[in-house]
Parts: C-alpha cells; structure tokens; sequence
C-alpha cells in the first residue's frame, strides 16, 4: 500500500527553497516529499507553524563516553524516567538520557536527525551499537583523526596524498561521516598529562596543532565531502582563549572548498571566545568572534549555548576535562585511546548565581545574535556540555524574545551587565531565522540538503515538524512550550509523535560517506603503513578494526569522489 | 582444512583477537597461534549438552527446542517476581533481548558483576575512574601495578599483550623499559616477577591505598611504621616508583573488590591514582572476568540508564544494588521463577541465595553442563559465541570487539533462544490481554 500523506493550510518555513511564513501544502507520498498525492491521510495545519524535520549538527548522543556518563551518574538517569508504553521503551536521564529517550524527545522536539561528533574510532563499533537503539532518528558520527598516529607521520613528512588516503580509510572503516578534530596535538600530550596550545611543537611528533588542522582541511578537501572538517581546537575553556581561537580561524584560510560550504566548521564555540587573563576578570570575547564570523566565507560555527543547571560534561579533551573536575572536585572519568584520541567526563552545574557561568550563558546568545548571516551559525548546546539538548526550546525562545533575554539577566549574576554585550543587543530572531539554525543551515553545514534533509523541495525526505503555535506568537513561554512538543512530528512519511507523544518509533538509518581515493599505489603504501602500526602498537588486529556492516543495518550511503 | 586467522578468544576478559586455529569438518582442530592454555582449551571445545531438555517428575528429559522455548515462556509469562541473570559470557546482542524480556514481564534483570566487579562500578558511580585502552598501556606505561590480581594465571596473556611483558612505542625494550609492582595476599606467579611485592594481610587493602595516597598527597609523616604488614619503606618505595614513572597503571582484581571493605576499597584505589595523577599520568582498571561481563554493563546501560540490578516492577527501570541485585533478591526469597544464562550461580552465589534457586523453577540457557544445570527444570543448550555464533563483546578496556562464527552449528545462539521466548511471552500477553 502506497503511504500518502498531505499537510493542508500550514504556515511554511521552509528556508532552503526560499519559503518564508507562506501557506503551503506539503505532500508525502512512500516517505518522500512530492507535488500531490491522491488518496492521502490529511493533516490539517491550519493556522501551525510547519517546518522541515531538524538537524542537529552536534550532538553527543551515542557511543563509549556518553554511556561513560551513563554509568557514573544514576542519579541523573533517575531524572526524566518513564514506564514502557505500548510504542516506547522504559525511559531514563536527563543530560545523559538512555539511547531510547534519546530518539523520542528529539522527535517530540521535531528533530529527525542528529550528529554524533565524537567517534574514537577504536570505539566505533559502540557507537553504532548504540545508534541501532536510537530509534526514529536519522544519525551518523564524525570519527576523531587528528591526535591519530598515523596523521601525525604523514603531517611530519607533509605527504599529504597518503594523509586523503588515511582519512578515506578511516572514514570507511568506522562507518564514519567526516574528519573531526578536538584538541588536536593536545589530547593525545595527554598521554602524558599534558596538553599543547595551537603553535606549540609536540616533544613526541614534531609538529604542531596548527600544522595538523592546515593538513586535515587540505586532505578533506581533495574529496568532495558533504561536510568541513569539523573543529574542536586548542584551549577550550580557559578565559583569555579567543585570541587563539582568531589565529585558528586563520589557520584555514585560502584552503579551497571542494564544495559549496566552509572550509572548517567550528564547534561549540562559546567555550572559545573567552577574554579576560583569570576567572576574576573573565568577560566575553563573542563580539570578536561574530565579528571574524562576518567577514569570513571558510568558517562556520555552531554555539554550544548554555543552558543554567546540571549537566555532564564530556569530550575527547582529556586535558580539559581534568581541569574543570580540578575546579569542581566532583567526580571524573578518563580514558586514553591508544593511538588516536582520548575522552573525559565530569558533572557540571551552571549557575546563574556565578559570575562566569552567567557570562557564559550570555556568549552562546551573543555569538547567534551577533553573527548576521544565520546560515553560517548552528543552535546547538554541544549536548550535554554546556547543557542537554532538551534545552533547545529554551534558547528558541530566547532568541525569540528580547523580554525574556531581559528577565533572565535581571535574574542571574549582575557581573553580565559589565562583561557582555548582551543587554545592549536588540535582535530578536523570527521563525524563518529559527528554521535556518536548527534544520536548514545545519543541514547545509552538514552537506545534508542534496540528501533530503533541512527542506520540504520535492524529493527531500518526509521529515516534518508541526509546531502548535501561530507564526505571531511573541510570548517567550509559549514558544517554548511548542517547540518542546510538537503538534506533529512526521518521519520518512510516517506520523511518529501527535500531539506531543510518541506514537511510532521506526528504526532509523545510519549516514555514512565514502571518500574514494584513487590512486591505487599510493593507498597501498598507506596500508602497508597502517599494517606496521597495527602490528606494532594497537592492541585489536587490522581485521577486527573495521566496523561490521552487521553495525549499519539501514545504512545511508554518500559517496565523495576526489575533487576535480 | 583451513585456517582461520583473527579469531577472538571468549573466554576472559583479555578478549585476545589475533589467534589462529585449524578447521577440519567444521571442527576447530588445532590452535596454531594467540590463546593461551585455557582459551585453547574452550576454543577446541569439551562436552556439551545435547539436546533441550525439560525436568518431569524430577527427571530432565531430552525434548525439542519449541517445546523448551514455549514451556520457558509460560513460566516467565505468570511469573510475579522473574529473575533474569548472567549475561557475561554470551554476546551483546542477545543480551539487548534479555532487557527486552525483563522490560516486557516487569522483571529483574543482572549480570555476574553483581559477585564480581559490583562493587568496582559502585565506587565508579562515586568518583569516576581514570582509565585508557589496554593499547595505550602497551605503549605508554613504565609501571605496571597488579593489585589483587594475578593474570599470570587468570589472564593469562594479559602482560605479554598488553601490560610488563609487550613492547610499545614509547617503550621499546618491553620489559626492559618497565617496571611491575604486585599487591597480594599470597605469594602468585606474577608476583615472582616483579621488582616490588607487597604481601599485604587479608582485609587491609584500604588501609594500604590510604598509605601510599598519603605518600603520594605529601603526607609521608602520617604514615606509621607498618600497614597490613608492609613496613612503611616500602610504602615510601611504591609511592615514589609511581612518582618518578612517565605513566602507571593499577590492575585491580577480585582480591580488592570482593575483600573487606568492596568498594570502598576501589573508591580509595581511583582516589590513591589520582594523587598519582598530581604527579605523573596514571591510569586505573578493573580486571574483568568473563570476556563480555562488561559488555552487558555496557548494553544495560545504554539501554536502561543503568549497568545491572536493574528492576522493571515499576515498567521503568529501577536500580538499587543491595535491592536488586539478584542475590538480594533471591536471599530475601522473592523470587518466583529464574531464567540463567550463560553463567553458574550455584557455584558463585551465597548459600541462601543458591537453596532459594533450588526451590523455584529455573531455566538455563549454556551451552555445557555446570551446577546450576544439575536442578534446572529447563535446560536449553546453545551455540557457543565467538565460535559457532558471533556478535559484539566489550573487552575490559571497553573496546569493542565482534567475536566470529568460526564453525556451524545446529545449535541456536542465545540470541536467537532468547528472542524466541520474548515473541512467545508477546503472544502468551497478547491472549491474555484478549
Ligand atoms: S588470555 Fe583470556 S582471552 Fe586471551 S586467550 Fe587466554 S583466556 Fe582467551
């Protein structure tokens, strides 16, 4: 039977084809947005806000540290808990859900799919694990690279043919989506509890963190990959740090994208722009960085935007993580990965009753109000860092709403008055802006929009949110409230939440690319390189390394060919 | 014949994945390569049970699957207080079922942490732990420390792969290059070979980490003459061995965790490599037994929220060991019906816990005879994982790694025993709920 499916008298947003507040009709038919359909199941939006599905571009849902964070906080799993439904697995947590609530709440949020950012690829097999018991979503996972073996040789002998070799590997046998950095040259010094700033010159490699982003943009560009690489750089966290953060911006500068997108998105960047000398004088820095932002075509960002409360923090940022469970003395795991990358986790609690956590809050704000051309920033919380994703309908509202950005600061520590500039900032994003940082834009970021995410155009994917709230709304609490639950969620064609609850929770599928590399000697000279490492140094063989495809049972597979 | 290259041992927790063996006749015939004694010895394989058996009139008789599988499922289905345990020496995905039949019957669901490494990941739950894959160990740690722990004979390649006795990057001469420091209560094979043994007194585990933390923290003045019967010099000689090191790490074993004090100690353990950590890198890790102990940690948490005694009376999870550990339940007798699973509770569980599971029906799903089996009222016999069934396991380190399908097999994987219950509990349920 052939599912049709039409959403009548909705008000679209639908960025990416240009559709801004119209009335429009949206017809699905086999899970496929179409111009018509015949004998469908009627939707009546009247008067509702209809957006395509959303695109989380980081979030970290799945895999090794997040069930790290699981195990070592029963008490935030206690948080959010639910009884098994007729649809729904049992449900618990709150900044570190279980993989289940996972997939509801961002469905009921009107999400449809979600990045993992942070894969160890030595742990890769994990996080799929967990992104099968993920359901609804669509998903997929940026392996780590940079603090890898074998890119530090090939950046050291700047063979950077071998460097596109290893990545396409890589990037295949983790089923992996991109190149992603945290800390590069610093996370692994951890290894011996160190760290390394962006020109420092690594005692054990011989080269530096700038040198190993310049090289993995060059080597991600020389394929047409759907996505930059995608940066977590240097100094995260430490006021004073958004100095280093503009030099790495420069970093990438003149390096050519393959494609129509940034050279280096940027991740999570409220923890970097960061000015001050200590936490005594910390202020913010976001103008400086909106303002790069502005002038500059090869970088995007996402914000990592506050939410006030608890959190679990996590990241491969083993150093940084180490420092903020000195500050805080609550409890932290760690865990190296031989060879490529390294993890920590430590609770947090952002209060507005201190001074910086109340600046922090406001530079996550900042950065999206002032960076002008939306497409270029993404809503994010960096999930659950700077706090859990079901934050979101938060800052939406926000963003929404000078009155509420206003009661909020009359509310948290009075040091926000001096030290930022968000008191004096007037814009108010509308829902054409809203739909570009949370589905449209990020899906363009991601490269996701030729594959059917982030617009309602015919053939996109029939991914829908509903949003029981009229386009004129200004009440910052009723905004929230809609977009917390939506009147409907649409996934693939099928209604998977109505009126704020689950009623389907199909399997989802798993995105990966495959970079093509070509030249045939060249690739078996990196493999006989990588053999000698495995041999040598890892502790599993280079048989058992590559992820199953027993792992990726609805695989979604983009190919990258080399760039011409 | 054949050879097959990259099998993965699963029986401890090492997980070693780069042995060969010979097939012949869809038989392992020999281990050219990798595993020690006693992977050998499970890979090549021993007695089994033969067929599904049901126990009447106190007897088990021989049967077929169906009939065991929908008996089992009957059981379970009426069962007002179901116990579902062991989990640890069969794969993740049929362990991802078991939750889904605990889910669905309101049940309670636990591995063999709860008698082993419990107490390891409650002192997790307090503090966190530093740790780091058995690869960086390999090639980064100059000091290795065992701490109540032998491997020589529980692990037993576990130096050679990946601690003392390998070589890495950084330290190239293998042991040469390294140093081993053992804690025990008695003297062991592996702490022959070390530089520095501790012959520490049953029970005093605590007090010793307390010692050396207090060394490492500046403390040394505090530290009196002798502690658990290790004079204080050698306390002293310790703390500075993890001092001057470029990178340590403690293997701690069941010695630590199931002595006096449990996790308490382990809480004093993470917190003694801290103070470490003030000084050099430092790392810290649980040996696990059973080779996916851990991997059902693993699924149960990313599943439910939390890593074992996880109790669905509620529809939602709920976790509080010392309620709903399966011995807790069990010893307080609540228990009316048990489904074990590749694992041997009468051998590891206490007294009481063990004569309540005599009293209640119990179903087994192993692929060999052990105790348990010997009053089980279903016996369900089952492929063997990583040689006749694959699937993920979770080495200690919390690598995962798919064991192989080296042969087939007529018998049904665990998972597939275990599905097979569910669809018939759903179908028992959904009569019911006619
Ligand atoms: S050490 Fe453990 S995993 Fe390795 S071969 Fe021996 S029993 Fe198997």
């Amino acid at each position: 039977m052939v599912e049709e499916l039409r959403i009548k008298n909705g008000v679209v947003y639908d960025p990416i084809n240009g559709v801004n507040g119209e009335r429009r009709e949206i017809c699905i038919r086999d899970g496929k947005i179409v111009e018509d359909v015949m004998n469908p199941k009627v939707i009546d939006a009247e008067g509702k806000v209809v957006m395509p599905g959303g695109v989380d571009v980081h979030a970290h849902i799945a895999g090794g540290k997040v069930n790290s964070g699981r195990i070592f906080r029963p008490e935030d799993e206690r948080r959010g808990r639910e009884p098994k439904t007729k649809v729904c697995r049992s449900q618990s947590g709150y900044s570190v859900p279980n993989t289940f609530t996972t997939g509801y709440r961002y469905a009921k949020m009107g999400y449809t799919f979600v990045m993992e950012p942070a894969m160890p690829p030595l742990l890769a097999r994990h996080t799929h694990e967990e992104f099968i018991d993920i359901p609804i979503l669509d998903k997929a996972a940026l392996p780590l690279i940079d603090n890898n073996w074998m890119t530090f040789d090939y950046v050291k002998s700047g063979d950077s043919e071998k460097l596109a070799a290893y990545i396409a590997w890589m990037i295949k046998a983790t089923k992996g989506y991109g190149v992603k950095l945290v800390n590069p040259g610093g996370t692994d010094a951890w290894g011996w509890a160190k760290n390394q700033g962006l020109n420092d010159e690594s005692e054990d490699w011989g080269i530096t963190p700038a040198e190993i982003i310049r090289a993995l943009a060059e080597a991600n560009e020389k394929f047409e990959m759907p996505h930059a690489i995608h940066l977590h750089q240097n100094n995260l966290g430490h006021p004073g740090n958004f100095e280093m953060t503009l030099e790495t911006y420069d970093v990438t500068e003149g390096v050519k994208a393959s494609k129509d997108r940034s050279v280096t998105h940027l991740t999570h960047q409220q923890f970097f722009s960061y000015g001050g000398t200590s936490w005594k004088d910390f202020e913010s820095q976001a103008k400086a960085i909106a303002e790069y932002v502005n002038k500059n075509e090869h970088v995007s960002i996402d914000t990592g935007t506050v939410i006030l409360g608890d959190t679990t923090t996590m990241t491969a940022d083993g150093p940084m993580e180490y420092s903020l469970y000195q500050i805080t003395g609550r409890k932290w795991t760690n865990c190296d990965v031989e060879l490529e990358t390294g993890a920590g986790i430590t609770p947090f609690l952002y209060s507005g009753k201190v001074g910086v956590h109340s600046i922090q809050w406001t530079i996550g704000l900042e950065l999206m109000l002032l960076v002008k051309d939306p497409w270029k920033v993404a809503l994010t919380t960096d999930h659950p860092n700077a706090g859990p994703f079901i934050g979101y309908p938060i800052v939406i509202s926000t963003l929404m709403s000078k009155k509420r950005r206003d009661e909020v600061l009359s509310e948290i520590h009075s040091a926000v008055y001096d030290k930022s500039e968000l008191p004096s900032i007037d814009r108010e994003y509308d829902l054409n802006e809203i739909a570009i940082i949370t589905r449209a834009g990020t899906a363009k970021i991601l490269g996701l929009q030729e594959h059917g995410k982030g617009h309602l155009g015919v053939g996109a994917d029939g991914d829908v949110a509903i949003y029981d709230i009229s386009p004129e709304e200004r009440d910052a609490g009723k905004i929230q409230r809609a977009f917390m639950n939506t009147k409907y969620t649409i996934k693939g064609g099928q209604i998977v939440v109505k009126d704020g609850e689950v009623v389907a929770a199909p399997e989802g599928r798993t995105f990966l690319v495959e970079p093509i590399f070509e030249d045939e000697e060249i690739y078996k000279e990196m493999l006989s390189d990588l053999e000698t490492k495995f041999r040598d140094y890892y502790s599993v063989t280079m048989r058992n390394y590559p992820v199953q495809d027993a792992y990726t049972p609805h695989p979604y597979v983009i190919k990258a060919p080399m760039a011409k | 014949m054949t050879v097959v290259t990259d099998v993965v041992c699963p029986l401890c927790g090492s997980v070693c994945d780069d042995i060969e063996v010979e097939v012949e006749e869809n038989k392992i015939t020999k281990v050219i390569k990798g595993a020690c004694a006693v992977g050998k010895s499970k890979l090549q394989g021993h007695e089994r049970i033969k067929s599904p058996m049901i126990r009447v009139n106190g007897v088990l008789k021989e049967c077929s699957y169906d009939e065991a599988i929908k008996k089992a499922a009957e059981l379970l289905a009426k069962a007002r207080r179901p116990l579902l345990y062991g989990w640890s020496s069969t794969v993740c995905e049929a362990d991802k079922v078991g939750i889904a039949l605990a889910e669905e019957i309101g049940g309670v669901v636990d591995n063999t942490a709860s008698v082993c490494h419990g107490p390891s990941v409650l002192a997790i739950q307090d503090v966190g732990i530093p740790c780091c894959t058995l690869g960086q160990i390999k090639n980064r740690a100059d000091l290795v420390i065992y701490w109540g722990s032998n491997p020589a004979n529980a692990h037993m390649n576990h130096m050679k792969r990946y601690s003392y006795i390998s070589k890495g990057y950084f330290l190239p001469g293998g042991k040469k290059d390294k140093k081993l420091a053992v804690v025990d209560v008695r003297e062991t094979s592996t702490s022959k070979m070390a530089e520095l043994f501790a012959q520490i007194e049953p029970g005093k585990d605590f007090l010793l980490f307390s010692a050396v933390r207090a060394v490492l923290m500046g403390y040394e003045d505090i530290v009196p003459d002798e502690v658990g019967g290790i004079p204080k010099e050698k306390i002293v000689t310790l703390a500075n061995m993890i001092k001057e090191s470029r990178f340590f790490i403690t293997f701690f074993g069941m010695g630590v965790t199931q002595s006096r004090c449990r996790q308490n100690n382990i809480v004093n353990a993470i917190q003694t490599t801290r103070a470490g950590h003030l000084h050099t890198k430092g790392a810290i890790m649980p040996m696990r037994g059973h080779y996916n102990v851990n991997g059902f940690n693993q699924v149960c948490t990313w599943e439910t929220g939390y890593p074992f005694a996880v109790d669905f009376s509620r529809g939602f999870a709920w976790y509080n060991p010392g309620e709903t550990a399966s011995t807790d339940l069990l010893g307080r007798g609540e228990c009316d019906v048990a489904l074990i699973i590749a694992s041997d509770p009468a051998s590891h569980f206490p007294a009481d816990a063990v004569k309540h599971l005599a009293r209640i029906p119990v179903i087994i799903i192993d692929p060999y005879h052990n105790p348990t089996t010997e009053f089980a009222d279903i016996v369900i016999p089952s492929a063997i994982c990583g040689i006749e069934a694959e699937g993920s396991v979770y080495r200690m380190d919390n690598v995962p790694i798919r064991v192989r399908k080296v042969v087939n097999t007529d018998y049904m994987s665990d998972e597939e025993i275990v599905e097979r219950i569910l669809e018939e509990v759903r179908a028992i349920k959904e009569k019911e709920g006619e």
